[in-house]
Order: C-alpha cells, then structure tokens, then sequence
C-alpha cells in the first residue's frame, strides 16, 4: 500500500505541507465551561521536501513540540492542515491512518521515559511491527536486527534481551532511533532527541541521526532550543516564538545574517567556547516569553523587541516578508 | 519474564515467603486430593447426610485428641453377622435362626449408642426375633423380643424398659461393672449379643449388624447428623481456594480494566466511573450479600458473582487510578500512540502491566478476605445450602451450640483451617510486597 502511495506521489512535490496551522488547548472551567484557549502553535506553514532536514528552533515554551505532536497525528489541529504525500492528514482514518503512523517515525526527548520498562529491546522493537500486522516472527526478527546494526547496537542477541534500565542513556535512544526505523518511515521527527544525554553521547546520536537520514534519504525534523548544534545537523531552519515561525533560511544563511530581532537576540545569546565570556554579561531579551493564553496583540515579539515601532508592532501581525533571497522573516522592519 | 524469575529467587531469601508458599501449597495439595478421592457429586451425596452415616456416632470428638490426652475413650464397633457362627435349623414352613454377635471390649468409658440393623431376606412374614446381652461376666441379660420388618433397626440404648430395669442408659447399664456402686465403671471383656430369630419362609434369611457406637471417631470427629466432619474440612479447602481466588481474580481484573480504561479516555469516560465507584463504595457488601441470600438464593457461585459484581466498582478503582495517572502520560505511551497502537493495546499492554508488580502482593492478600467472606456468609446463615465448606461446619457448631456443649474440635478445626489459609497467603503476600514494591526494598 505504501509503495503504491509513493509512486502515485511526484517526487518533486514536498513530502509534508502546513499550511495556517492552528493547535489550540481549550481551557475549560468545572469540564464545560471555556475560558479561554492556550494558543501552543498559531497559524504555522511551511514544506517539507523528501530527504530534507530541518530544525525547528525556539526557546521553551514556543510551541515546538506542541507542532511535532500535531504533526504525529497526538494533537488534533484547531485549524488549518498538514498534508503528508499529498494527503490531508486530518482525513485519514483507519488503514489510511495506520499507514501514516507507520510513515512518521518519532524519537522523543527522555530516552528513558520513552521505553516501556516492562519491555525487553526485543518486545520493545516488536510492537511496532505486531501493531501493523506483521505476524511472522522470522520476518520481524529480521527487521530488528536490521534496524539495531542501523543504529549501531549489537550485533543482536546480548542486546535484545535487555531491558532499558540495563542500557546507557546512549543506547536507550539508540534503541528509541531504532523503534522508529522500523517501520521504515518517510520521516522522522526527533523531539530534542540529545537535550537529555550526556554532553559526550550527544554528536554521536546527532551524527547518527544524520546518516541515517542521509543513507535513507529521510526527512528528519528536529525540534531543538540550541542553535549552536543545528549547523551541523539541518538543512534548513525554522525559528519560533509563541506558537508561530518568526524567521526561516537555509542553515549557513539563517546563522550568518540573522534578521528577524528574535533570531538576532538568540544567537547572540550562544556563548563561544571563549575564556573571556565568564566575565561578560551578555544582551539577551529582557522579559519572558509571552503568554499563549493572551498573546500580546500584533508582533509577539514587540514588548521585548529592542525595535518596537509604536503604532506599528503592537498593533497589526506583520505577514512574512523576504528580506534576502530565500530568506523569510515575520517583521515589519523588512516591510518593503 | 526474566524479572519475575529473579523476583521468585529473591522470595527464597524471606522465611515468610517460604512458610507460607508451603501453607499455600498444602492447602493446594489437600484440595486436589480431595477433587480426586470424592468426587464432587459424592461429596454433596454425603453431605446430604442420613443413611450413609448411620454406622457412625453422634458428635464423637477426633480419636487423635483423646489419645494425645492420654484418654481411652471407645471407637466404634460393628459386629456382622457374617462373621459370626449361625446356627440355624429348619422347621415347617420357616427356620429358626441363633446369630451370637460377639466383640471385645477393651475401653475405660461407655459407648455412646448401641443400634442393631436387621435385614431379612425372602420372609413370607415378618420374621421374630429375641435378643439377650451376654457380659464378660457369663451374666444373661434379657433386651427382650420383636417382630422385624424387612429393613429395620433395633435402638436398644433407647429401650425404656431396660433402661427401667437397669436403672441407667442402656449402652451404660450393659457395660457397667455389676458389683460397682456410685460412679458406674465399664468392665472390660468379651460381649455377646445373642440374636434367636424365627423367620417364615424356606429360604429365608437374616443379616445383622451390631453397632457399638464410639465417643471418638477419624480425624475429625462427627457432628450432630452423624456426618464425618473430615468431609466438609477437607471438601472446603478446594471451595475456599476456588472462591478467593475466582473473587480475588475477578475483582482485580476487572477494577484495574476499568480503572485503566477511565484514565486512558479520561473526560466523560472516567468522572462516569468516578461517580459510579463513589456510590459503589458506600453500599455496605455484607448486607447486600444477605439481602441476596435471603430473598433469592444461597448458591455459592452465585454469592460469588455478587461478590465480583459488587467489587468491579470498588475502592481498588481510586488506588489504581492514582497509579495510572502518571503513566499516562508516559513517554513510552506517547510513542506507542505515534506508531498507531489502539486503545486496546495500550490500556492492556502499556498501563496495565507497568503496575501489576505492585498489585500482586495486594492481590494475593486479598485471597483470604474473600476465603473469609465466604466463611462468613455460611455463619450467618447464608452458606450453599448442598455445597460442604468451612463454613458451613461452623455454622452447624454455633447452631448445636457446640462450645456450651464441649465440642471444642467442631469450631476449632474449621476456624484453623481460615487462619492458616489467611496466614498462608498473608506471609506470601508480604514477602512477595517486599520484593515487588520497590519502596519496601531492605537493601
């Protein structure tokens, strides 16, 4: 089924298309009364293309994961869509929505945390494969075993009959990069798949990720709050702030002309492996993010924005403007 | 699996895991021998009492406590009359028949009852007969003569006549010393029971048995029916294990289902059954279970779907739920959700056994409460009204009132057996809470 989805799919076309997409939490009062909506991603677009590798970028709290969960399928959108391979996703039901699943892989955050404890690596790789029907146990040994030598476990045996509390914090999310292998997906989202390694496991996972995503000519989306790792890891980057992208380029473009004043303030706010920063105090963005419940009217950005035009960003959202080639940038100061 | 293998090996370091597993195992073993030596239908054929039991006595302690007492009281005496030498010469139109019945009689107490079955065979009439009692002594005490039905018992310890004569119980007076006075002392010897029979018909022939009924009998002794108590102990070990183990079963399945199911949809789904538990929670069990028993039936495996039905919504449902909240929201759940597990699949495969080690401990202390439940259904009353049980047993002691009586074995053995089946699984329990919670590790 999927082969012949893929085939009817052009392959120029993008793999994933967002369009004005709105994941809204109700807030409700003694369970029906609403009083109000946490706005966790508002009104988001952008493509995909197959093979392609991106980041997501913003402090916590933007609405990053809360657009990963949304594009799994976890959260249902309040609004606009999310096209996978030319299909809206929010029609798909059934097998249909069973092939999606199996064509989005997901590596989460906690590594730990993300395998069932109770689940040896074997059951643990396994129920992927007994959830979309493969019942022949040789057939689904063969896949595991496939799916470990990609992430680098193994070889197999010792390994498949452990649990996770018996594995590093590096293997566990092997074994989690593996679960979602697989399937064999089309894409991959990774939740700040390192934020909760040690720092020396870390450009391993991310090395490994990458080649994966190179040798499968995977799209990988990875959701990140640190910009000094994306160079290496993305193609492409998208940077958010409450709920919406502010600014999105090619990697080397985005980090080298910064534009929008958010992405400005963040890399600033990456320290250099330099003696001399323990003694400096930087400019970061005075202020907190704002609130998803009331966001502040026009530019989110505006109350902590060192650019503010009265009049102007606090009042009307600015659209996305491109101020450089292929660079897009959500800012009334690149109004032409 | 491998985890529960090593949790089982780490039993072996708690003494109360080992005593009681081995409690659990004999209270297993008991009730397989008994499935296997009587059957089901002959267990509820011998509960039914009457004339299986007839060649036993009435509330006769267990042999094995009188003699570890240093007593000598009598077990009972059957005396055939195929064993005896018959004498028997024909007449016309009859035959007249001498059966001597003889035993001995070695105890330093009376007997508890003297019956004599008599069974006549192809008579024309009724047959006569006319018994005399023969002491050690060479004395010829007269009981007397009657006609015999076909099947017919002679009660001679109720015999007022003799009992006139003699000047005491019958199955006394025949036993006591003749020259003793005051406290009346049994003289030890060989009996005989001499039966002159006149039976009317050419072929027609007399069987009969002389019960000298005991004050000691088995292992367990004899309630007021006669019956064998060891019956109904060994009978209730098989349905006590059975019912705690189907309520402890069918309750905890079905509570953490429900439970897990609750915090899996959440929303409507789980204040429905919040609300439901709540209500559950206050109605008192034990009186709906008399209220069922009374007004419709007693059957056991009835009480125990009452039992289930009245604990699906039960106070576990809060526990579980609280346990199950966090996982909930587990990343490893998350995941299964992304790579399309159902609903099904993630109540019973996901939630459901991140929990279970920590209920088994609690699961196999629950056992008893309902081995007790059914315990004390049956003393109030409320007991299967065919089905042998411990319950039962105790039921009938408190209604013969068997403590103002002095027939402490009657309460005392089936009470024991629900301790030690209630110690049993409540060592095992604990041991097995030590090795599976892992907030009560030692080390």
């Amino acid at each position: 089924m999927s082969t012949e989805r893929a085939a009817s799919a052009e392959s120029t076309s993008p793999l994933v298309s967002v369009r004005d997409l709105r994941t809204w939490f109700e807030l409700r009062q003694w369970g029906f009364l609403r009083v109000g909506s946490v706005r966790a991603v508002d009104g988001v677009s952008f493509d995909l293309g197959r093979g392609e590798s991106v980041a997501f970028v913003g402090e916590s709290g933007c609405g990053k994961s809360s657009l990963a969960r949304t594009l799994l399928g976890l959260h249902r959108p309040t609004g606009g869509e999310v096209s996978f391979d030319g299909y809206r996703v929010q029609d798909l039901a059934g097998r249909d929505l069973q092939w999606y699943r199996a064509s989005v892989g997901y590596v989460q955050q906690d590594p730990y945390g993300a395998l069932p404890p109770f689940m040896d690596v074997r059951r643990i790789l396994a129920e992927p494969l007994v959830v979309h029907g493969v019942t022949d146990r040789a057939e689904r040994e063969r896949r595991i075993r496939r799916a470990l030598e990609e992430v680098r476990l193994g070889p197999g045996d010792a390994i498949l009959d452990q649990f996770p509390h018996m594995l590093s914090g590096g293997q566990q999310q092997r074994v989690v990069i593996a679960r979602a292998l697989v399937l064999e997906p089309a894409m991959i989202i990774a939740d700040e798949p390192v934020s909760m390694l040690d720092a020396s496991v870390r450009v391993e996972i991310l090395n490994l990720l990458r080649r994966i995503q190179s040798e499968r000519s995977l799209t990988l989306a990875f959701i990140t709050h640190d910009l000094s790792t994306v160079r290496h890891y993305a193609d492409r980057i998208f940077v958010m702030y409450a709920g919406r992208i502010v600014e999105q380029a090619q990697v080397d473009e985005l980090l080298e002309h910064p534009q929008h004043p958010y992405t400005q303030a963040l890399l600033a706010a990456i320290a250099d492996v330099d003696a001399a920063n323990a003694r400096r105090v930087r400019d970061v963005p005075a202020g907190e993010p704002p609130s998803l419940l009331h966001p502040p009217p026009g530019c989110r950005f505006h109350p902590r924005c060192p650019h503010a035009m009265a009049g102007t960003c606090d009042v009307r959202d600015p659209g996305m403007f491109e101020p450089r080639r292929d660079h897009l940038s959500a800012c009334w100061l690149h109004e032409r | 699996m491998r985890r529960w293998l090593e949790g089982l090996r780490e039993l072996r370091r708690y003494p109360s895991a080992i005593g009681g597993l081995a409690l659990i195992v004999f209270l297993i073993a008991v009730s397989v021998y008994t499935v296997i030596a009587i059957p089901y239908s002959q267990a509820l054929e011998l509960w039914r009492g009457g004339e299986a039991w007839r060649m036993h006595p009435v509330n006769a302690g267990p042999v094995w406590v009188d003699r570890l007492l240093g007593g000598d009281k009598p077990d009972t005496t059957v005396v055939r009359s195929e064993d005896a030498e018959t004498r028997s010469a024909a007449f016309d139109g009859g035959r007249q028949v001498r059966i001597p019945l003889s035993f001995d009689y070695p105890h330093d107490d009376f007997p508890s009852e003297i019956n004599l079955f008599l069974e006549t065979r192809d008579t024309e009439r009724e047959a006569f007969v006319r018994l005399r009692w023969q002491t050690p002594d060479g004395d010829i005490i007269p009981l007397g003569g009657r006609r015999v039905a076909r099947e017919d018992r002679i009660s001679i310890s109720q015999n007022q006549t003799l009992e006139g004569r003699l000047g005491m119980p019958p199955h006394v007076g025949l036993f006591a010393r003749s020259t003793d006075a005051g406290q009346p002392v049994p003289d030890n010897g060989r009996y005989r029971l001499i039966i002159d029979a006149i039976l009317f018909g050419e072929d027609a022939s007399l069987e009969a048995d002389l019960v000298v009924y005991g004050r000691v009998h088995g292992i367990a002794g004899t309630d007021h029916q006669r019956r064998d108590l060891m019956v109904a102990l060994l009978w209730g070990t098989p349905v006590a294990l059975a019912f705690g183990l189907l309520a402890a079963v069918g309750t905890t399945v079905t509570t953490l289902v429900i439970a897990a199911t609750g915090v899996w949809f959440g929303g409507l789904v789980d204040a429905t059954i919040q609300r439901l538990t709540e209500v559950n929670i206050i109605l008192p069990v034990l009186p709906v279970l008399v209220m069922v028993g009374t007004l419709y039936s007693t059957n056991i495996w009835l009480m125990l779907g009452v039992v289930i039905a009245l604990g699906i919504f039960s106070a576990g449902i809060k526990m579980y739920r609280a346990m199950l909240l966090p996982i909930r929201q587990a990343p490893y759940i998350e995941a299964a959700r992304a790579y399309g597990a159902g609903n099904a699949r993630i109540i019973l495969r996901y939630m459901i056994p991140r929990i279970l080690p920590v209920l088994i401990p609690t699961f196999v202390t629950l056992i008893p409460t309902y081995v007790f439940l059914e315990a004390s259904l049956a003393v109030l009353g409320l007991g299967d009204p065919v089905l042998p049980t411990w319950g039962k047993v105790l039921n009938d002691a408190q209604t013969q009132s068997a403590l103002y009586n002095g027939f402490y074995y009657w309460v005392i053995a089936p009470a024991l057996l629900l301790m030690l089946t209630g110690l049993g699984f409540a060592m095992f329990g604990f041991a097995l809470d030590r090795v599976f919670n892992p907030r009560l590790r030692t080390q």
